[in-house]
């Protein structure tokens, strides 16, 4: 087993302290990038690593950086703890457990975009995570790794946290940054992306905890290193969140090219009661359904190839789903979750989700379901594609790909636009 | 000139100014593309989806830039395959936008589907029924059935009061967030949101008391549903029972554009006025109103109304006569008083009104008079504002100073116009002595005490601050200059100080730039052009009159003077007021909704306006009534209709020379494009087809000005507390408080003061308070508010309380007697 990268608490269980963070290196990288390499040494070094953001977009993160608009400033980072997808708690526990090198993350994004401040958004109901990161943030402050002129330089750094009041939508970046500037959480149109146009109007970027986990070691190790593990599509380790219908869930970290067999079978301990394995949502509620079949569970998993597999690998919540879960249930509990947390601001969400939620309710008390099911499968359809931001399409996915592919489950006969 | 793209939609090629959004281009190609929560007048939210184009961007080489071209040689054009929303994409070059395809029809379809599963409707009793855009989208996109089933139709609350004036219906509403924006951006009153999220969000409102704006009535226009009504119209009829009147505000020198909707009430027979809206006119009122104009126009059908001519009988009793009696009368009565004869005329009347007041004085031998305690019609006329001028066209480059004015409070529009302009980059300075709404836009904000007003302004000519080099350097130089705290001499120095501002800077009589009174009435600007003078000029006049014609004035009422009954008193009136009640003739005119006429704006805009109800009674227009009792005393005045005395006045008033019946009703195409019975895209306002008005030019415009003398003006003493006249929009003028639906907004109170000066007083918020000015005693309610200065107690006019300029005062509660102290 190879030592962790950003599961480091594992290898180190006091490495939230800052002496054992200090022992391992850490902050050597922050101090290199802020006294030796320019900013925009360091966007090339992670540009060059192959990093891709783990929020579930999977966009290069250096390329993101070198957006920012020079023209315009001040320049923000901004952490997105929000962690709301259901089935994700992966980055709760980077930031309970190894907060210094998230810490470290958001500072070396910051230097390399040119920002003295930056903003971690974290979910409402991380009130105590929050407590704590404020306590390390001061203490790294009154360490001198953290605040102004650091490392004699001219240098200086703030970080702040502020807490959502529970929406999932503020996960989505705009909403986010809306909401950090004390307005509703509710997307913004993009373009103007938040490079350009985020928080305050100013060039910002957002990035996931984990993706900015990531940072310290590839500055530490450089980009070969980091390019090294993982697969030629998407380079790196991946914190995969388990939970379902499997042994043993939790986060586990394991390279980009690992196969849904070693994760559910080797790390995850099999089915409960030793089921059959039906399907995986591997992007928590907002995922296209993967049907699973041997070829899939022996299918290297990197951003690729997930969309290969007529899904989207996202921020890898791996809900397991086996023989006992009716599909229909399923879709009723997504549907229900987006019908609850989409915001209002667009119409095919809006009333689409509100709808869909009748729906699947009746397909569920078996009211007059075949028609039911086709009427579903038709307001998803006109939803697609039609909304405000990525909220409303997620909340399409598991009842479209479901209908499509387990129509079995199903009673009545869709035209299914995927066959 | 700013660069042009030329694009295609609908195979439509249309070249538009660069940066203008897809769904105006549209517009402007005569293709309308349906919209809810677009509006051309804010920025785009891309919330309601139902705009919803395919767009195809020319394929450019990566290296060379160059359009790469098919082997036909027509640009190559990449589709993305995904519906995009023509509200949120600006036009470019070469664009090829599609709103017809079948995916963009289905797509609409969609959204109308969605958007209809939620919406109760209950058109045949919505009062939006007819000119809705829900509706006429539905019929247009919308699938004929739902598939929604009735029994999981949300309900939610259909009679929401949002404040006095507006009504929410919850089930309605389809959250295109319009109003809250339009709450926000345009007006800076940003009182309305969304509250909870989802299928449950709705709107709300935050302020105490609700809905607390004066501009609420405009976001009923810009619904595209009808969540929003008006307490004024709602449940009171169908639209195409209306028939459209073009008129004109009376409330404020702005002089808005208006249609007024009439209809023959079932119950009286009467045709009535239904409701006020706007029509369009770019350079005025663009297509909004303010509260006070829409809803304040019940004095039309008052039941207090005069209606027959009065004369006093021998008992000392006013009793009612026929006209012949009553304009025998006064003939006779003014033929024995004419040596001392004073006409004392009112701001509502109309130029041929004036016009004709002014020619019978004159015949006379008498004084003409204007009621008004501001000074400067003389100034405006020479260097206001140049003929081509147009308030929205000021921006960077452009510096408007807004002095001795609570602009929003005493001509709503032009602080809005103000605003926008200040937002587009013209340089605002708001000059006055307390804190207004102008300044939170404004850029530099000049505090005096009150009665420094004309040293402040003639300290920018040449001191080095940032407002006096905004000054000194501006391209374009507007002036408001208003009537905050000051009496007539006051006045008349600020507005002499202002003009040579104006003259010395050289800003006078170029276009876009010049002097704008802010008068308290709608046209005490063409009562200066006819020839009338403050009265303040002539105080003495009044008391040693033996004969007195007034009309649309009050000055018993005001408290100005008691007894006139000395006089042979005619008054010329809407209402029986406390001056009429000491007259010997009383003639009832018409309202300014019964007549046709013209106003002259405080921008000196000439606009007509027709007659919209059928005049009550036996009333008669002003300019008749004058030139009946002209020609009984053998005066020779001009007969006939309002349009026959314009000509006299466009033949004998050399500034009017341009004001025709022809270039009154001219229009022209104005943006945004109101399409008739297209409502999706400007709401309700109307299109302008009666006239857009004649720009007087000032006489800067046509020789060169020099500056004036500054008049002397008594300075103010500071010792105790300084009584102040200031203006509330809501206060109880004669035209406002007869008006049921803004009854609960009137202001009820007569004084305000700060907490400190409260509390030396030993006087609270809402008690009952007496003011000691002079050798008076007025009792009245007390307002405490924060932003008042030290040592002063602002008095509203129109309030009952007859201060006409700054005057020490005491204040004291009112249940102390006097030998408390």
């Amino acid at each position: 087993m190879n030592p962790y990268i950003l599961l480091r608490h594992r290898d180190f269980p006091a490495i939230h302290q800052l002496d054992v963070y200090e022992e391992q290196g850490g902050f050597k990288s922050f101090q290199r990038a802020v006294t030796s390499l320019e900013p925009q040494e360091v966007t090339e070094i992670v540009k060059e690593s192959g990093l891709r953001g783990r929020g579930g977009a999977g966009f290069p993160t250096g390329l993101k950086w070198s957006f920012m608009d020079d023209s315009r400033w001040p320049h923000y980072v901004v952490a997105n703890a929000d962690e709301s997808e259901p089935g994700t708690f992966k980055d709760r526990e980077i930031m309970e457990k190894n907060p210094l090198q998230f810490l470290e993350g958001v500072a070396i994004a910051a230097y390399a975009v040119g920002a003295n401040r930056a903003y971690i958004y974290l979910r409402g109901e991380f009130w105590q995570l929050t407590d704590e990161l404020d306590r390390k943030i001061a203490e790294l402050e009154s360490a001198g790794l953290l605040g102004d002129d650091l490392f004699g330089t001219d240098y200086s750094l703030r970080l702040y946290t502020h807490k959502g009041a529970g929406a999932y939508i503020c996960g989505e970046e705009t909403a986010l940054l809306e909401s950090l500037e004390g307005k509703r959480g509710k997307p913004r149109i993009r373009p103007p992306f938040p490079p350009a146009f985020g928080l305050y109007g100013k060039p910002t970027v957002v990035n996931n905890v984990e993706t900015l986990a990531n940072l310290p070691l590839i500055l530490e190790r450089g980009s070969d290193w980091y390019r090294g593990l993982g697969t030629e599509d998407t380079a790196g380790v991946k914190v995969f969140s388990l939970s379902g219908r499997v042994n043993k869930p939790g986060n586990y970290e394991l390279p980009f090219g690992c196969t849904l067999r070693e994760l559910i079978f080797e790390q995850g301990g099999g089915i409960i009661d030793g089921a059959e394995l039906k399907a995986v949502m591997p992007a928590g509620a907002s995922s296209s359904i993967i049907r699973v079949d041997d070829q899939i569970l022996d299918t290297p998993l990197d951003y690729a190839s997930c969309r290969e597999m007529g899904s989207d690998l996202g921020s890898g919540s791996m809900i397991i789903i086996d023989e006992t879960v009716p599909m229909d249930w399923l879709i009723q509990k997504t549907v229900d979750f987006f019908q609850h947390e989409s915001c209002g601001k667009c119409t095919p969400c809006r009333e689409g989700t509100y709808w869909m939620n009748h729906l699947t309710g009746r397909i569920q008390q078996d009211d007059d379901a075949a028609n039911q099911v086709r009427l579903l499968y038709d307001v998803a359809s006109n939803m697609r594609g039609k909304c405000l931001c990525a909220l409303g399409e997620f909340a399409i996915m598991g009842v479209l790909t479901s209908i499509d592919r387990f129509p079995e489950e199903f009673p009545g006969q869709v035209e299914s636009e995927e066959n | 000139m700013s660069k042009q793209v030329t694009l295609t939609i609908d195979d439509r090629e249309v070249t538009v100014k660069q940066g203008t959004l897809l769904v105006d281009a549209a517009k402007q190609a005569g293709i309308a593309i349906p919209v809810f929560c677009y509006h051309p007048k804010m920025e785009p939210a891309g919330m309601c989806r139902m705009c919803l184009v395919e767009v195809g961007r020319p394929v450019r080489d990566r290296d060379t830039g160059e359009f790469v071209r098919d082997e036909d040689g027509s640009p190559k054009i990449n589709f993305t395959g995904n519906l995009e929303t023509a509200c949120t994409i600006p036009a470019a070059e070469g664009m090829v936008v599609k709103g017809m395809t079948e995916k963009v029809q289905a797509g609409r379809r969609d959204i109308l589907e969605f958007l209809l599963t939620s919406h109760p409707l209950d058109c045949p009793t919505c009062d939006k029924g007819g000119e809705c855009s829900l509706q006429d989208l539905t019929m247009a996109y919308g699938p004929g059935e739902s598939r929604f089933p009735l029994a999981d139709k949300i309900q939610l609350g259909k009679h929401i009061p949002l404040g006095d004036l507006i009504y929410l219906d919850q089930e309605r509403c389809i959250q295109c967030g319009r109003c809250i924006r339009f709450q926000e951006e345009l007006v800076d009153d940003p009182v309305l949101n969304f509250y909870h999220r989802g299928r449950r969000t709705d709107i709300v409102t935050y302020s105490d008391p609700p809905f607390d704006s004066y501009w609420s009535g405009n976001t009923t226009d810009i619904c595209p549903v009808g969540a929003l009504t008006t307490a004024d119209f709602r449940f009171e009829a169908r639209i195409w029972e209306m028939d459209q009147k073009p008129s004109l505000c009376t409330h404020c020198p702005v002089g808005c554009n208006l249609t007024v909707d009439v209809r023959r009430d079932p119950a009286s027979g009467q045709i009535e006025i239904q409701r006020v809206m706007p029509r369009q006119n770019e350079q005025v009122n663009e297509i909004w109103i303010c509260d006070k104009g829409r809803f304040a126009h019940q004095f039309t059908s008052d039941p207090d109304r005069l209606l027959t001519p009065l004369i006093r009988n021998e008992e000392g009793n006013l009793h009612p006569v026929s006209w012949d009696q009553a304009l025998e009368r006064v003939a006779t009565g003014l033929k024995w008083k004419e040596d001392q004869m004073m006409t004392l005329v009112g701001g509502r009347l109309t130029n041929e009104d004036l016009f004709q007041l002014r020619h019978l004085n004159d015949g006379l031998g008498g004084q003409a008079a204007l009621y008004s305690q501001m000074a400067g019609g003389d100034l405006v006329a020479e260097v206001g504002l140049g003929k081509g001028s147009n308030l929205g066209d000021l921006g960077p480059g452009s510096t408007i100073l807004v002095a001795a004015s609570d602009l929003e409070e005493e001509a709503p529009v032009w602080w809005m116009r103000v605003k926008a302009a200040s937002e587009r980059g013209a340089v605002l300075v708001a000059a006055n002595p307390r804190p207004t709404k102008t300044d939170r836009c404004a850029d530099h904000i000049l505090r005096y005490p009150y009665g420094e007003e004309a040293e402040t302004v003639a300290g920018l000519l040449k001191g080095r601050s940032g407002a006096a080099r905004a000054i000194a350097e501006a391209e374009d130089l507007v002036i408001f200059y208003g009537n905050e705290g000051q009496g007539y001499e006051a006045s008349r120095a600020l507005a002499q100080t202002c003009a040579n501002l104006l003259s010395e800077t050289g800003h006078a009589g170029k276009k876009n730039s010049g002097l704008i009174a802010v008068w308290p009435a709608a046209n005490t600007q063409g009562a200066w052009d006819m020839g009338f003078r403050p009265l303040a000029e002539n105080r003495e006049a009044l008391e040693n009159a033996g004969g007195l014609y007034i009309a649309g004035a009050d000055p018993v009422g005001d408290g100005l003077v008691e007894e006139l009954g000395d006089k042979f008193l005619v008054v010329q009136e809407l209402y029986l007021t406390e001056t009429a009640r000491q007259a010997d003739v009383v003639l009832p005119a018409q309202a300014p909704t019964e007549k046709a006429g013209t106003y002259t704006s405080g921008e000196r805009r000439v606009q007509r306006f027709d007659p919209v109800v059928p005049p009550r009674g036996e009333t008669l227009p002003d300019f008749e009534i004058v030139s009946k009792v002209g020609a009984l005393l053998g005066l020779e005045m001009p007969n006939g209709s309002a349009d026959a005395v314009l000509i006299k006045i466009e033949r004998q008033k050399p500034d009017y020379a341009d004001v025709t019946l022809t270039e009154l009703r001219k229009v022209r195409d104005q943006q945004p494009i109101i399409v008739p019975g297209e409502y999706a895209y400007i709401g309700t306002a109307y299109k302008n087809t009666f006239g857009l008005g004649v720009q007087l030019a000032p006489f800067a415009q046509r020789a060169k000005t020099t500056r004036g003398d500054i008049p002397e003006y008594p300075s103010i003493s500071r010792d105790g507390l300084l009584a102040v006249p200031v203006t509330r929009l809501y206060d109880r003028g004669v035209m406002v408080a007869c008006s049921d639906t803004l009854a609960p907004r009137l202001i009820s109170y007569q004084f305000v003061v700060n907490y400190e000066e409260a509390r030396k007083a030993q006087v609270k918020s809402g008690e009952e308070v007496k003011l000691k000015l002079g050798d008076q005693e007025v009792q009245g309610l007390l307002l405490v508010e924060g932003n008042v200065p030290d040592g002063v107690v602002l008095v509203p006019r129109s309030m009952g309380v007859p201060l006409l300029e700054p005057a020490e005062a005491d204040l004291r509660p009112a249940l102390r007697s006097e030998g408390d102290d």
